[in-house]
């Protein structure tokens, strides 16, 4: 065992309270000679460690030897704690990952009568324990009773390298993916050699290409040319900073391959930044499909403004909180049955506007828009009243949250995902309906020509309640989906009246592609504006350019033809 | 020229049926001349090769059955639907299909619509006075005065359309047949060259019916007009030239014997009610 | 006389008019007297705040009269008016703002506050000018006159009409709404322009300028109805009728009526600037709150209540939802969405002619022949 002479725990301690994020970026080499340690004494083991059963034979170590490293620990001085946690990574005791986790999480304290313990849990008054030695359950102790060993961030960094060094040899391959990921540019000379075998052994595809690249990054530190080639490609920010110092290194050749890779990353980077892009855009405008679908039945194919389309959005989000509320610790399955409830809750409410204003208002369409905007207020200011003026805070269910990382550069939100999703089932039943089933069949006759499907029998007022019953209920689900996303108040539904109204009449009214299309790109055009214009100029020029867009093609992008357009 | 001299020699009689100057070249042939004219929705061809041609001081009557195109073929006369292809030109110098409904009608050609349309809201006065051919900029529009010239034209044609007690009564409140022929009333305050009258005597009784067809044909000669009709008695009680449209083009030309003669004509139109008519 | 000038005189010829300025007059004659005669403390004396809210009132009824005059007479129903009302009251307010000169908080000599507190070292171009009155007030009619000359140009020119239009309109005045809330547009952003001393010289916090500008409102409302009225008893008047009720007719029979509704709108956009250049001074403040797509939708309610196509109506409808709104947001604010919800329905499913609709009808027997606009309803 060697201890490189400058970085020894002695400078680790002296370096106690500066920033940690800092210290990360300066402490390789540091980091480094930790794995050295641990490499060589988990090489020297062989694999005794890594099976549970081989760590039971190590078992039966000595306990006193035990006590006396952990009593190191107990000092006051930092730089002494470091070298004791050295000590404690050299002593091949089994159970010393435990204790510099424990360290790590605060957890590992001194009991009143001088025993070591494990806290298990610290929330509370009582916390329970257990002997850190012997791994007995010592049931519940005060908190006064305990004297916590103290760490400061140089010690949390150092420790972090020694547990990530330790996982590698770990089992579990999640465990030694997150520790390959942490030896990105922390790897040395004195790692080099054995890192080389760790590789060659690890079956795990990704945890190999990782460890490739942090070798590589300390063979590209040595001037090595073709280092350069097992970076290529990578968009992980770590293999960049090596690539850039690179770039500005002494040696002309090394430098001008580096900014060869580096432009040769840059371009996937952007590719990467479109897609994130354009992911995003689909996600918005999925977002405003949902929302201005409903619309384009009752608007659209009916022919009736309803201002109070956005509340009716509100009513199912709102629903979807209720049922979390009526569910408690079940927001996966509240969420599930939100669905058909939202679904309902907004299609009752919309036979009720339906039945109780729109109806008297047939053919007064300006009427219809302010008597709907009227309803609008008044379910608004119901919820105020009748809820909380606040915003209601609806869970995301686990299986619905966190991200897939497509790679280093690019992770897509899992909720999103799902929206996007849902937002195309229900446009396809809704197509569904509307080309195949017979409601549909009345509702385009109904459209058409009232008093011509009157007289072939369509009852042409059941089929006024039922579109627009799906119309609104759509808007329900449109809700369930947004609860997802944004804040569940009351204004929530008059953030999307507008934009809803622009996708139908983008789209072409009448046509349920054309709020598909118009909706998804709307939501792209307004993600590719955002990063240079901000959100709110962005949300102003796609406003003007619908403005403009309707003074070109007043009919939509996919506009009815015909007679029946003229009326 | 003879026209001409025959209109000065009546225009005291009808003061109502001078027509407006208009820029209308009709020394080189027809007043109005539609080639190879193709328009169609959605893939479906409403006019399909239309080829039609309308001689100065002529009165035609089209027919022909639900969907060949007749009120299509007056929507692109008068601007309001953009063919395809082909030509539309109004005596020998107007492009109509470069002009908009306003320019086409201030050119002289007034529409009469298959559904009567007249201002509810206004008076059957109002009606008149704002049919009348006049300076119709906004400015001029705001400062017009109603002067005893025009109040005299307004009366002469309440007179001629029997609607003078009737005046200062809102228009909505009008029976369809009155409808009709205040809207054919404000088609001659316009003073047009060519009239285009979508079904005038869809509602009208017996009587009114023979008015107004007195009234057509006397307009003809000094001004031409095209009547699309459904009603063939009417229609032989006017025709001189009829043409028959089907599926977007023309079928048949000539006098209403010809046409009722000619076995294509009975096969895709006149067929099914000469059965219960007998032409 | 010259014929030209006539249209303009035309309604001092009907009694409808002269009624509605008489009642106009006395009223603004009794507030005067109430407010200057009576002694405080009297229970008939009027106080310089209820002067001050009556002048407000009679700006909203400016503004409902512009609106009026193109959704009653030309049948657009503008969703959009409020973002003229706001630009000109931003015009006045820009003005007032350049009179505090060098007494704001931060004593600039020439940067308004909210300038110097964003760290600006110059006025921006288009602040130019504003230190003039009379550019200012020039500005009050020509902005919104501009933005609705563009806008209508874009709209009519391409026949976007009935609900369509209804919706850009509430489109552009959102944007513009959004707009204004940056603060990198130079228009105090979210707090808007606020804080202003004096106008032409008079200081804005004594009770004879609210007096004043009291009068001033009730003067430009006299005006502006007797312009509308004009307006809409011409035969250009008629043609609006007409528009409004089969617009392809109109076009057949020779009228470009995309200019008509260009000509009537812009008019009407100026109106609503200059309503709002009366308002701004007298509540002191104007932010972008009233661009928002509510406060637009509100005054197409105070027309629907008073009675669309009368002129006279929107005026009463102004003055009542606007009261009841003062009265009912002191008492239960709670309650005034659910009352301003329940009159849009209330009005256009049972009253459509709204209150001039009942008056109207009482008077049927006694007037004839003016029916000329209560025929059909004016629905797109």
């Amino acid at each position: 065992m060697r201890y490189p002479p400058m970085l020894g725990p002695a400078t680790a301690g002296a370096r106690a309270g500066t920033d940690a994020a800092e210290d990360e970026r300066t402490s390789q080499s540091r980091g480094s000679w930790l794995l050295v340690l641990a490499l060589s004494l988990l090489l020297m083991l062989g694999l005794s460690m890594t099976t549970p059963a081989a760590a039971q034979d190590a078992a039966p170590a000595d306990d006193v030897a035990a006590m006396t490293l952990l009593e190191a620990l107990d000092v006051d001085s930092f730089p002494a704690k470091g070298r004791a946690i050295e000590a404690i990574v050299h002593s091949d005791d089994p159970r010393a990952r435990d204790w510099l986790q424990a360290l790590l999480d605060g957890r590992l304290q001194r009991a009143g009568d001088g025993r070591f313990v494990v806290v298990l849990d610290n929330t509370g008054r009582d916390w329970p324990v257990q002997d850190a030695l012997s791994g007995e359950p010592l049931g519940q102790m005060s908190r006064r009773e305990l004297d916590r060993i103290g760490i400061n961030n140089a010690l949390r960094n150092q420790l972090r390298s020694a547990i990530a060094v330790v996982d590698l040899y770990a089992a579990d391959v999640g465990l030694r993916r997150a520790s390959a990921e942490r030896l990105l540019g922390e790897v040395d000379g004195d790692l080099a050699g054995p890192l080389v075998e760790v590789i060659e052994e690890e079956p795990d595809a990704r945890v190999r290409e990782r460890l490739v690249q942090a070798l590589a990054i300390y063979r590209l530190e040595q001037g090595e040319l073709e280092a350069i080639d097992d970076l290529q490609g990578s968009l992980h920010p770590r293999v960049r900073v090596a690539l850039n110092r690179a770039a500005n290194g002494d040696d002309p050749i090394v430098a001008d391959a580096a900014r060869e890779a580096l432009n040769g990353i840059e371009q996937m980077l952007k590719l990467n930044r479109a897609a994130e892009t354009l992911y995003f855009g689909l996600s918005l405008g999925s977002v405003l499909v949902l929302a201005a679908i409903g619309l384009a039945i009752t608007f659209g194919v009916m022919g009736v403004i309803n201002m109070a389309h956005g509340e009716l959005i509100m009513l199912g989000a709102y629903t979807t909180w209720a049922m979390q509320q009526l569910l408690p610790g079940q927001p996966g399955v509240a969420l599930i049955l939100a669905i058909p409830a939202g679904f309902l809750v907004a299609a009752l409410a919309g036979i009720a506007i339906e039945r109780g204003v729109i109806q008297f208002l047939k053919g007064r369409p300006l009427e219809t828009l302010l008597a709907t905007f009227g309803i609008s207020l008044i379910l608004q200011q119901l919820v105020r009243t009748g809820i909380s003026p606040l915003n209601r805070t609806v869970i995301t269910p686990e299986w619905m949250s966190g991200s897939i990382a497509v790679n280093d550069a690019l992770s897509l939100t899992l909720n999103r995902m799902y929206v996007l999703g849902f937002a195309l089932v229900v446009f396809a039943v809704l197509m569904l309906i509307m080309r195949r089933t017979r409601l549909g069949l009345e509702v385009r006759a109904v459209t058409q020509n009232r008093a011509m499907a009157r007289s072939m029998g369509i009852r042409a007022t059941r089929v006024d309640i039922m579109t627009f019953a799906l119309g609104s209920g759509v808007a329900g689900l449109a809700g369930v989906a947004l609860s997802q996303l944004t804040n569940v108040g009351p204004n929530l539904g008059q953030n999307y009246i507008i934009d809803s109204f622009m996708v139908v009449v983008f789209g072409g009214v009448g046509n349920l592609w054309g709020t598909l299309v118009a909706g998804l790109s709307l939501g792209v055009i307004n993600q590719v504006l955002e990063p240079w214009a901000g959100a709110v100029m962005a949300k102003i020029i796609v406003l003007v350019f619908i403005i403009l867009f309707i003074q070109k093609r007043p009919r939509g992008l996919f506009p009815q033809k015909g007679r029946a357009a003229e009326g | 020229m003879s026209i001409l001299r025959s209109l000065a020699s009546r225009d005291r009689v009808f003061d109502f049926l001078v027509p407006v100057e208009s820029p209308v070249d009709v020394r080189h042939g027809p007043i109005l001349y539609l080639e190879d004219v193709t328009v169609s929705f959605d893939g479906f061809k409403a006019i399909n090769d239309l080829n039609l041609t309308i001689d100065d001081g002529e009165l035609r009557c089209i027919i022909g059955p639900n969907g060949a195109g007749k009120t299509t073929m007056m929507d692109i006369i008068t601007g309001k639907t953009r063919p395809d292809s082909g030509q539309v030109w109004f005596g020998s110098r107007h492009d109509l299909l470069t002009m908009n409904e306003p320019e086409i009608a201030s050119l002289g050609i007034g529409r009469k619509f298959q559904k009567p349309t007249v201002f509810e809201a206004l008076t059957v006065f109002e009606n008149l006075e704002l049919a009348m051919a006049a300076d119709k900029r906004i400015l001029p529009t705001l400062t017009a005065r109603i002067n005893g010239e025009i109040r005299d034209r307004i009366d002469e044609i309440l007179e001629i359309i029997g609607l003078k007690p009737l005046h200062a009564r809102p228009a909505g409140i009008l029976s369809h047949g009155q409808k009709q022929w205040l809207e054919i009333g404000m088609l001659l305050m316009q003073r047009p060259r060519l009239l285009l009258v979508d079904e005038p005597v869809a509602g009208m009784t017996e009587q009114e019916m023979e008015r107004t067809a007195e009234l057509l044909t006397g307009l003809a000669g000094k001004q031409s007009v095209v009547v699309v009709e459904h009603d063939m008695g009417f229609v032989r009680s006017i025709a001189r030239k009829v043409t028959v449209l089907h599926q977007g083009s023309v079928l048949a030309e000539g006098s209403m014997d010809q046409v009722s003669s000619d076995p294509r004509v009975i096969e895709v139109y006149l067929g099914a009610e000469a059965e219960e008519e007998t032409l | 006389m010259d014929s030209s000038r006539l249209w303009l005189l035309r309604p001092f010829g009907e009694r409808s008019t002269l009624i509605f300025l008489g009642v106009l007059l006395a009223a603004m004659t009794l507030v005067t007297l109430l407010h200057v005669a009576v002694p405080p403390g009297h229970p008939l004396y009027v106080s310089a705040y209820t002067v001050n809210l009556s002048g407000k009132y009679l700006s909203y009824a400016l503004l409902a009269v512009a609106v009026d005059l193109v959704w009653g007479y030309l049948g657009i129903l503008s969703l959009g008016h409020g973002a003229f009302f706001a630009l000109g009251g931003y015009a006045m307010g820009m003005y007032l703002m350049r009179q505090i000169g060098d007494r704001g908080v931060y004593g600039h000599p020439e940067l308004p506050d909210f300038m110097v507190f964003l760290n600006w070292d110059s006025l921006p171009w288009y602040w130019y000018g504003f230190d003039m009155a009379w550019f200012a007030f020039l500005m009050v009619l020509l902005v919104p006159g501009a933005l609705a000359l563009v806008f209508g140009f874009l709209a009519f020119r391409s026949r976007v009409t009935g609900v369509y239009l209804s919706i850009i309109t509430q489109a552009l005045t959102f944007a513009l709404m959004l707009a204004f809330f940056r603060n990198e547009m130079g228009f105090g952003g979210n707090n808007g322009l606020t804080d202003f001393r004096e106008i032409l010289g008079f200081n804005l916090r004594s009770s004879e300028t609210r007096l004043g500008l009291f009068l001033a409102t009730g003067v430009a409302l006299a005006l502006g109805y007797v312009l509308c009225r004009a307006i809409v008893t011409s035969k250009l008047g008629r043609v609006c009728v007409a528009t409004r009720d089969a617009e392809a007719r109109t076009r057949f029979l020779g009228y470009r009526v995309e200019r008509f509704q260009l000509f009537v709108f812009t008019v009407s956009a100026m109106l609503a600037g200059l309503a709002g250049a009366l308002y701004v001074p007298q509540v002191g403040i104007i932010n972008p709150s009233e661009f928002s797509p509510l406060f637009s939708i509100e005054i197409v309610l105070w027309v629907a209540l008073g009675g669309r196509a009368t002129l006279y109506g929107a005026v009463i409808g102004a003055i009542l939802v606007n009261y009841a709104k003062t009265v009912f947001t002191g008492a239960m604010p709670d309650a005034w969405l659910f009352a301003l919800g329940g009159l849009f329905v209330l009005v256009t499913v049972f009253l459509p002619k709204g209150v001039a609709g009942l008056l109207a009808l009482r008077l049927r027997r006694r007037r004839d022949g003016d029916g000329s606009f209560s025929g059909k309803e004016a629905s797109a």
